[in-house]
């Protein structure tokens, strides 16, 4: 099973819907998400926590939970509607054409077995590659990932490799294969600051080398700004803005997207210049959720933004704002 | 010039780990604390700030040095009773994870209470007021006062933690990575409610945080520390606009800020931490990453001294140009 | 209290199961203390007339060898039974939990010695110790008690061991610590209650095993001795009258005594949704 790894663009989400049915009601995680990602380009999906940007992530890979149903919208990578596909030709995408990272690397590595032999793995699984050829081209990946000693450290133990470390070798086993889009979920948090520019440093220059796609979720506003060519700005499921970096700080169209911006400590000189978000996450699992989920937290909200589907606005330079009183 | 809040002079803790390995975790520290100011504590992850806090409250022992608080020494009272000490309530905590910090079968009330129970003998009607009017004071609504841990938000178990730990009206507060678990909307009323509340009961801060962003702006003096010693400190703005210390200048460098890129400003530290474990104490803790090291950094172990006035900085070549030095990230 | 009862009786409203196991168990302790009052005949009262006659109206369960109503036997030995039982499990839940906390808090000497005794009594299989200790000391009442406890006590040792170890560095210790907590404090007030809902679910389950190990006593000579009602020995002197065709001798007794362990094994998840305050909406 083989993607066009051309298409233009890469990746297409439309009108994603996604509700969890739960005990204690169904949950509408995701409303209407739509975004699109093209071959080497890296767009970050920005939001708080509650905001849908794993289950967005998730979705994609084809790993949702058992309770999760999609109840509208598509996802199209490489021309293939993956929620379509059959599981057969998921797992066989899965590692070869999209790979994922994840936060706390430590927790998602074997702990039992040494990190040669993870990424020979999958090497052997996806990559065509002999059960004789693999532990080669481990090191090989090891090296790239810029892990010193990569040929003693073959045989280490994801306990004796330090945060930053573990990390790098998530990263060999997801680029292993070379393949189009990477989808890292939040890789750096928990890591310390020069260890997260380096992995970051690692990522983008590993992406530009193989023209490789790149989605990162994240909450960390300075992050998405240093590493991402476009941001996709999250809140309670609904995509509210999509825009090239550069243009989103200097020129925010969301409310929210104001606002957030507004509360991250940057560039600011003292505290009383930062300003906190009225009001909290709607819950998600109300039946009578308003058309904008952000509008009960807005200043600009009116009666129609409870009511009326919230207009998509195309702007400049490919940027989109999803609402009714863009700034 | 009267004697500052807490004086920590040549602070050391050494764990022994078999043989004769001892793991420097906190190698010589001097910090200083004065009334109604916030110092900050930056460093990454071994870089020992948490053992150092731990020393300061009073949780473990140190091997060496001193702590001073209000011109008492409290080192030598050792930990397994200081909670009989007089000293106890003047000294408390914030912990960076609210959910670990909080008994998950003990209410808000009952979390805020048991230091006024334990520490002021406070109970009944006194009791009941004491901790509603903390509750006010931190902006947590009485209703939630019944609640237990899993029912509450992570903002309002941060809350809770700060309730808690000015409850017995303590005159040092530690701070350690009070909103690295928060998002950011809710980041920004927990450090303006901590900043409300310094200025009000005029508390004095230890804020430890990796968020160098954060720092700069709660912090009137800030130490960086690394491998157990402090390597710089003074004025949080002077270190932030013009750090001496190569360690802090890379750290700086590495601090992603929206709107702006500091890719090409980046000084790399290749290479992983020296051991803590026997290290050498004639060679400087940063050498074999530093970019400015000479054989000079391996004849002796630079001291913690004097640049200008208010400013300290241990290292043989500080960085004394007020431009910052720009560094193309060489392939490593 | 009254929220711990509010919150009891949606426990039980919300899980029909576990409302049948109390009510149950409610059924039982209700015939521990009122049976011998109300049961129609003395359960030592024999009537060799009527030996060996099958269940009918006058006995219910019939009557066994020596013409005693089984019925009112099996009600009787109710209260001795599960005054055994919850005598038992109170002493191994009490010193079991007590020390397996302080091992698992402290550590280091106090970890090992405990260790160690638990060790030698799990050394041994379970039910030879118990017969062992009755053996040797005799088989008084408090003597069953005490081996039923001792058996019973490794478990809760252990259990309260990894659950204190496990949580000794958690944060909220360090904040009682820094709260002025002493750390007999801490282990009572602090880290036990966290422990109470795993502990539960085992005290119900060593009821079950309590009752059962005194049965067994009782069915191997070494438990209560004739002429006490005691479900045990009612089933070891039944049991050789099944060949021969009276088979209710041994089944009434049997089926009571499975109708117990059952209900306690039911109201140990029951229990543990109780105390947890995690389960409350």
């Amino acid at each position: 099973m083989t993607i066009d790894r051309q298409s233009v663009p890469l990746l297409a989400i439309e009108e994603l819907s996604i509700e969890f049915r739960t005990r204690s009601g169904t949950v509408r995680a995701l409303d209407r998400v739509g975004f699109s990602l093209k071959r080497g380009e890296t767009l970050a999906l920005v939001g708080e926590s509650g905001s849908g940007k794993s289950v967005t992530a998730m979705a994609i890979m084809g790993i949702l939970d058992d309770a999760a149903h999609v109840t509208g919208g598509n996802i199209t990578f490489g021309g293939l509607d993956l929620l379509c596909a059959s599981p057969r030709a998921l797992a066989e995408i899965r590692g070869r054409e999209v790979a994922m990272i994840f936060q706390n690397p430590r927790a998602a590595l074997n702990p039992i077995r040494p990190i040669g032999k993870q990424i020979a793995d999958v090497l052997v699984r996806h990559g065509n590659v002999t059960g004789a050829q693999a532990p080669e081209r481990a090191i090989e990946m090891l090296a790239k990932v810029r892990i010193p000693d990569p040929k003693r450290r073959a045989g280490s133990y994801p306990f004796e490799l330090s945060g930053g470390m573990c990390q790098r070798v998530m990263i060999a086993m997801a680029l292993a294969c070379e393949p189009a889009m990477l989808i890292a979920d939040e890789p750096t948090t928990g890591l310390d600051i020069t260890t997260q520019a380096t992995i970051m440093d690692l990522i983008a220059e590993l992406a530009a080398a193989h023209s490789m796609a790149t989605l990162l979720i994240t909450h960390d506003l300075g992050l998405a700004s240093e590493y991402c060519d476009r941001i996709a700005v999250m809140h309670a499921g609904q995509i509210v803005e999509t825009s090239p970096t550069a243009a989103l700080f200097a020129n925010p169209r969301h409310p929210y997207t104001a606002k957030l911006i507004a509360a991250t400590p940057g560039d600011v000189s003292c505290l009383a210049d930062l300003a906190s978000i009225p009001g909290g996450l709607p819950d998600l699992r109300r039946v009578d959720l308003p058309a904008c989920r952000y509008s009960a937290r807005c200043e600009r909200s009116a009666d129609e933004c409870l009511l009326l589907p919230v207009p998509r606005l195309a702007l400049a330079g490919g940027a989109e704002v999803v609402c009714r009183h863009p700034l | 010039m009267s004697e500052p809040l807490l004086r920590v002079e040549g602070l050391k803790k050494l764990y022994s780990i078999g043989g004769n390995a001892l793991l420097h975790a906190v190698a010589g520290v001097d910090l200083t604390i004065s009334r109604a100011e916030t110092v900050g504590l930056v460093g990454e992850s071994g870089c020992g700030k948490s053992t150092l806090v731990r020393l300061v409250t009073r949780l473990i022992d140190p091997s060496e040095g001193s702590i001073r608080f209000e011109g008492v020494e409290i080192g030598d009272q050792p930990a397994r009773g200081f909670g009989k000490a007089a000293q106890r309530a003047h000294i408390q905590m914030v912990f960076q994870d609210a959910s670990d910090s909080l008994n998950p079968r003990f209410t808000a009330f009952r979390a805020i209470a048991d230091p006024l129970r334990r520490l002021k003998g406070v109970s009944g009607a006194a009791l009941r007021e004491r901790v509603e009017e903390v509750a006010r004071l931190t902006g947590l609504p009485g209703e939630l006062l019944g609640r237990f841990p899993h029912q509450l938000s992570g903002g309002q178990k941060a809350r809770v933690g700060i309730a808690r730990a000015i409850a017995v009206e303590p005159r040092l507060l530690i701070l350690d990575e009070p909103t690295s678990a928060l998002d950011v909307s809710v980041q920004v009323v927990i450090l303006q409610l901590l900043q409300d509340l310094k200025d009000r009961l005029g508390l004095s801060y230890l804020f430890v945080s990796h968020d160098l962003n954060v720092v700069r702006l709660l912090c009137d003096r800030i130490f960086v520390m690394y491998l157990g010693r402090i390597v710089e400190s003074g004025p949080a703005e002077e270190v932030f606009s013009a750090p001496t210390h190569p360690y802090t200048r890379a750290l700086l460098s590495a601090v992603p800020t929206p709107g702006i890129s500091s890719r090409d400003r980046r000084i790399p530290l290749p290479g992983d931490p020296r051991s803590p474990i026997n290290p050498d104490p004639k060679v400087c803790s940063l050498y074999g990453r530093c970019y400015r090291s000479t054989d000079r950094c391996t004849e002796t172990m630079p001291p913690l001294g004097d640049i200008m006035p208010g400013r300290q900085v241990a290292c043989h070549f500080p960085i004394l140009d007020a431009a910052p030095q720009p560094m193309v990230a060489a392939g490593e | 209290m009254t929220e711990a009862l509010r919150h009891a009786r949606y426990v039980l409203s919300e899980n029909p199961v576990t409302a049948f196991a109390f009510g149950l168990f409610t059924f039982f302790v209700l015939c521990a203390i009122l049976g011998p009052a109300l049961v129609p005949y003395s359960p030592t009262a024999s009537d060799t007339a009527q030996a060996l006659r099958p269940p009918s109206a006058a006995h219910l369960f019939g009557t066994d060898q020596l013409g005693r109503d089984i019925f009112s036997r099996v009600v009787v030995a109710t209260r001795l039974d599960l005054g055994i039982a919850v005598t038992s499990v109170a002493l191994a839940f009490g010193i079991g939990t007590l020390s397996g906390l302080c091992a698992g808090y402290f550590g280091g000497l106090t970890d090992r010695i405990i260790g160690r005794i638990v060790d030698t009594i799990m050394a041994f299989p379970l039910f030879v110790l118990a017969m062992g200790i009755v053996a040797a000391l005799g088989n008084t009442l408090a003597n069953i008690i005490y081996a039923t406890a001792i058996i019973n006590l490794p478990i809760y040792a252990r259990l309260a061991r990894t659950e204190a170890n496990v949580r000794r560095e958690a944060g909220f210790v360090e904040a009682a610590r820094l709260c002025g907590n002493s750390e007999a404090r801490i282990v009572l007030g602090q880290i036990l209650p966290n422990i109470m809902p795993l502990m539960m679910v085992q005290v119900s389950l060593t009821l079950g095993y309590a009752i059962l190990n005194a049965a067994g006593l009782s069915f191997i000579g070494l438990g209560v001795r004739p002429p006490t009602a005691e479900w045990g020995i009612m089933v070891a002197e039944g049991a050789s009258n099944i060949i021969s065709g009276e088979w209710w001798i041994a089944l009434f007794p049997g089926l009571v005594l499975m109708a117990a362990v059952f209900c306690f094994n039911l109201m140990g998840d029951g229990l543990r949704d109780m105390v947890d305050p995690r389960k409350r909406t």
